[in-house]
């Protein structure tokens, strides 16, 4: 290795007075690009969600012949009223949190969501509601093309991956989403002490600082390395948080409430990621009660603390949240007593801004009957999913959705805000 | 600068997991070319790395107030794993099982909720003999780590953990269960766009009737029989037996149909889709496409050409994977040194490179396993079927931190080791670092990082290289080096 000492003095130089400034000047940053502005915070149903067990059309006979022993009894969901053609329908008994919201009126659920030709493959359709492009499931997601419009420099916490894998939708041209499962062990360690340790962490900041010029992969890392040594101070304030209600002690739960603490220490963040899992019900996913009854038992109930939460500190106007999976389930049950990949599903929106209430109509479960698909084995879906996106892009981020979404998907778009 | 020279060492990075110092003294006079047939024809290498757990000049893999039990406990299996990454002289051997550990995604959490934990352990980890049963879903990886794909295919179909995994055991022929059937072609060979939905449906019939059962002394408890077990079973009362159309041909003829079979007779629908699946061109190009970003690039796109070429050997081969990794081992695109340093490492190759680069002296390996998952790695709990998502994607700013924040504690760990060995080095901070750039080989690093590890051995003061000094600055640069962006790179 060649290096002189000239250079050598000069550096030494340098990296001492570049110190610890970068998190003060972050600070601003996130002040400038509006601390306590909107956010969104969206919830990914992982595996496929079973939407028609998470809304049910109660008074459909062919839902109850197709699913003799995990259909959800009538007298048992939780009545919310009936759409525009007539489909009385009810949540899942263990939705009970979500129930309070829809009854409060911030709660909308958009049936029948999709698109055409829904590819039944996790990992593809994945990647299409990521993409927000049927056509194409590589690329940038739609939340990453949105980061890409926001004032450079970018805020390296303009948005907020609580899960260790980055998702399609947050896939960025730009920048690297952090991922930040738990705040507590978002720390810098060292094996040495005092000022060893404060000038390794001076020089980690300075070699991921170095631009790669000509090694774009190597410099993707390197802003991965950056990214965490300047948010590290400003993740430590989340931990502080203190929230309004208890939350329940499951890995979802505890998400949101790293979520809360985020807005309520106004960190800065616009965009939240969270993930729960276990919905490729294709064995013994029970009716009302059960493996099922118990995904719905943690999202309504972490979803009504989070609420809750916000709601008490005042700043649910300021927020929405958006629940949606990469595809429905198949109308009938199989022979183990689950449902295989399917179609069109749920979304839900829900929020103190948001207009709630039901949203475009159930199919009808008759084998043959037009709103389904694939020789009646799945439910066709009405409301292009783009359109929710573009509702969310336009009337609430506040940014054009056309060129985020390649295409005007706002006529469509149901009233949610 | 290189640790034996700079072919072998990206050898080593690639079909094994670095350079330890007794790599180090293996390669040192071995031409490439024989480096390959040495890594590729394992078998001519001692399998005696189990027998060298608990040798006091290896890591360790104890843990508190434990009994190691690597077959029926399966944090005990994820060290056994990491301790043969390590310590492994047939390192291609393990990294093709963490190939095919992640292209055959099974999880353990999913087993454990079906069969209890020490049957859900057996069922990924245990050795041939060790308890009675089946062995564990990563030695069946082992057994055919450069063996026939399709063989492997139908291990895999047969694969207690796999058929459990994958909803097999609710497979009836009254209602098929397409879990299996879908990833089969999806995932496992042929890939998306390259069938239809209906193909979906068939082989889930195909599929119908092969099953598990349990031995006698098997029950779902956790505190069983140990010696229990569950093994495959054909049921053939379950099977379905009419015909099954496909879109792409399963016989030689090009007949795209399996024809109706009696029960007793319709295992050989399985057979006849497994065959048909591992000679589809399709399938020898994805596995082409999957070598290349495990062996060659995760940077340049896989180049048509080799994807055709490599797909060639494997047809010509009959469905060996061996041919085909020596063939892509001794290529030119391999051997290109623009596609060195052109791949992310794995978490588990970046653990296992760490150790060996840095030393493992008295090193707990169980250290590394909270560590591992942090960076988004946890063996035997790939996230879905899918396997994890590789290349770019293992970076965020949380496991990048996670990957610094290991080399951090590796460094501390191994502090004492690390000021010894380099003691003899250490005259000068220019010298410490050449020799530590020998050691820990990463990809080069531009002029302003390297500057910025200067002026970190000069803020030491005057400079002794001894003592408290080294101990401190040599750890520190450890772990910068580990730390950094250039060492992700492999």
């Amino acid at each position: 290795m060649a290096i002189s000492r000239r250079l050598f003095i000069r550096n030494g130089v340098a990296t001492v007075g570049l110190g610890f400034g970068a998190p003060t000047f972050l600070t601003a940053i996130a002040q400038a690009q509006g601390v306590r502005t909107r956010n969104l915070v969206v919830v990914y149903l992982g595996g496929g969600n079973d939407a028609l067990n998470t809304l049910v059309s109660y008074q459909d006979g062919a839902y109850y012949n197709r699913r003799p022993t995990i259909a959800v009894p009538a007298g048992q969901v939780l009545q919310v009223g009936t759409d525009s053609v007539g489909h009385a329908l009810g949540l899942h008994p263990r939705l009970g949190g979500l129930l309070g919201i829809f009854n409060q009126g911030r709660l909308a659920l958009v049936q029948r969501t999709g698109y055409a030709n829904s590819s039944r493959s996790h990992f593809e359709a994945g990647d299409i509601w990521g993409t927000a492009n049927p056509q194409s499931f590589t690329g940038t997601g739609w939340l990453g093309r949105y980061l890409d419009t926001l004032p450079r420099p970018m805020d390296a916490l303009a948005a907020w991956n609580t899960t260790a894998e980055t998702p399609r939708a947050l896939l960025s041209a730009q920048s690297g989403v952090p991922a930040i499962a738990n705040a507590n062990s978002y720390t810098y360690a060292s094996p040495n002490r005092g000022a060893a340790a404060l000038q390794e962490r001076s020089a980690a900041q300075a070699m991921a600082s170095n631009p790669s010029s000509g090694r774009p992969h190597l410099a993707f890392v390197n802003s991965t390395s950056l990214g965490a040594i300047q948010t590290l101070d400003r993740v430590a304030l989340v931990t502080t948080y203190t929230p309004s209600v208890a939350y329940p002690n499951d890995g979802f739960s505890q998400s949101l409430r790293t979520v809360a603490g985020a807005i309520v220490k106004g960190v800065g963040t616009r965009v939240f990621w969270v993930t729960t899992g276990g919905y490729d019900t294709h064995a013994g996913q029970g009716g009302a009660a059960g493996a099922y009854g118990d995904l719905m038992g943690t999202l309504g109930n972490g979803l009504a603390a989070f609420y809750n939460d916000i709601r008490n500190q005042g700043l649910a106007g300021d927020t929405s949240v958006i629940v949606y999976s990469e595809f429905g389930r198949r109308i009938s049950e199989n022979g183990s007593a689950g449902t295989d990949h399917g179609a069109a599903g749920l979304m839900m929106v829900l929020g103190g801004s948001v207009r709630g209430g039901l949203h475009g109509t159930a199919a009808t479960l008759s084998p043959g009957h037009p709103t389904l698909e694939n020789s009646s084995g799945d439910v066709t879906y009405e409301t292009d999913f783009r359109s929710v996106y573009a509702k969310l892009l336009d009337s609430w981020l506040g940014v054009n959705s056309v060129p985020i979404l390649g295409g005007d998907f706002r006529a469509g778009a149901p009233a949610i805000f | 600068m290189a640790r034996v020279n700079p072919d072998i060492d990206h050898l080593l990075r690639r079909a094994g997991f670095g350079v330890s110092a007794d790599d180090v003294d293996i390669f040192r006079d071995m031409s490439t070319r024989d480096a390959v047939d040495y890594l590729v024809d394992y078998e001519g290498r001692p399998d005696d790395v189990d027998a060298r757990i608990g040798r006091p000049d290896h890591a360790q893999v104890d843990r508190q107030d434990h009994l190691f039990a690597p077959d029926i406990d399966i944090e005990d299996s994820r060290l056994r794993w990491m301790f043969r990454m390590v310590h492994s002289r047939r390192p291609l051997q393990e990294k093709m099982a963490l190939f095919w550990h992640n292209h055959f995604a099974t999880a353990y959490s999913k087993l454990n909720v079906d069969s209890g934990s020490t049957q859900a352990a057996k069922m990924l980890a245990m050795k041939p003999g060790v308890l009675r049963g089946p062995q564990g879903q990563i030695e069946l990886f082992r057994q055919y780590a450069l063996g026939n794909f399709r063989d492997l295919l139908v291990q895999v179909a047969q694969d207690p953990a796999m058929v459990i995994w994958l909803d097999g055991k609710s497979n009836t022929k009254s209602k098929p269960q397409e879990n299996f059937g879908r990833e089969i072609i999806e995932l496992f060979t042929i890939g998306v766009d390259n069938y239809v939905e209906t193909d979906v449906y068939a082989a889930a019939r195909v599929f119908t009737g092969w099953n598990l059962r349990g031995s006698d002394n098997y029950r779902q408890d956790e505190y069983g029989d140990l010696n229990a077990y569950q093994e495959f079973v054909y049921n053939a009362e379950e099977h379905e037996t009419s015909a099954k159309t496909f879109s792409f041909p399963i016989y030689s003829d090009g007949s795209k149909t399996i024809p109706a079979r009696s029960i007793s007779a319709g295992m050989q629908d399985g057979f006849d889709l497994i065959t048909a699946l591992a000679a589809h061109p399709e399938t020898a190009r994805r596995l082409a496409r999957k070598f290349w970003n495990l062996f060659v690039s995760e940077i340049q796109a896989p180049d048509p050409t080799f994807v055709e070429s490599v797909a060639g050997v494997y047809r010509q081969n009959g469905t060996e994977i061996r041919p085909v990794v020596r063939y892509i081992l001794n290529s030119p695109w391999f051997n290109d040194p623009s596609v060195r340093f052109a791949r992310y490492s794995w978490p588990a190759e970046f653990v296992a490179r760490s150790i060996k680069e840095v030393g493992w002296q008295n090193y707990p390996l169980d250290a590394a396993r909270s560590p591992m998952a942090a960076m988004g790695q946890q063996l035997f709990e790939p996230p879905n079927v899918g396997g994890w998502p590789l290349g770019a994607n293992w970076f965020s700013t949380s496991t990048m931190l996670a990957r610094a924040n290991f080399a951090a504690a590796l460094a501390g760990n191994q502090k004492g080791f690390l000021a010894a060995t380099l003691a003899p080095d250490a005259g000068t901070p220019q010298s410490l670092l050449t020799k530590m750039f020998e050691r820990m080989t990463p990809a080069p690093l531009d002029t302003a990082p390297q500057q910025a590890l200067m002026s970190y051995l000069a803020a030491a003061g005057s400079w002794t290289g001894t003592g408290d000094q080294l101990n401190t600055r040599a750890a520190g640069v450890a772990r910068l080096l580990i730390g950094s962006a250039e060492y992700q790179l492999v």
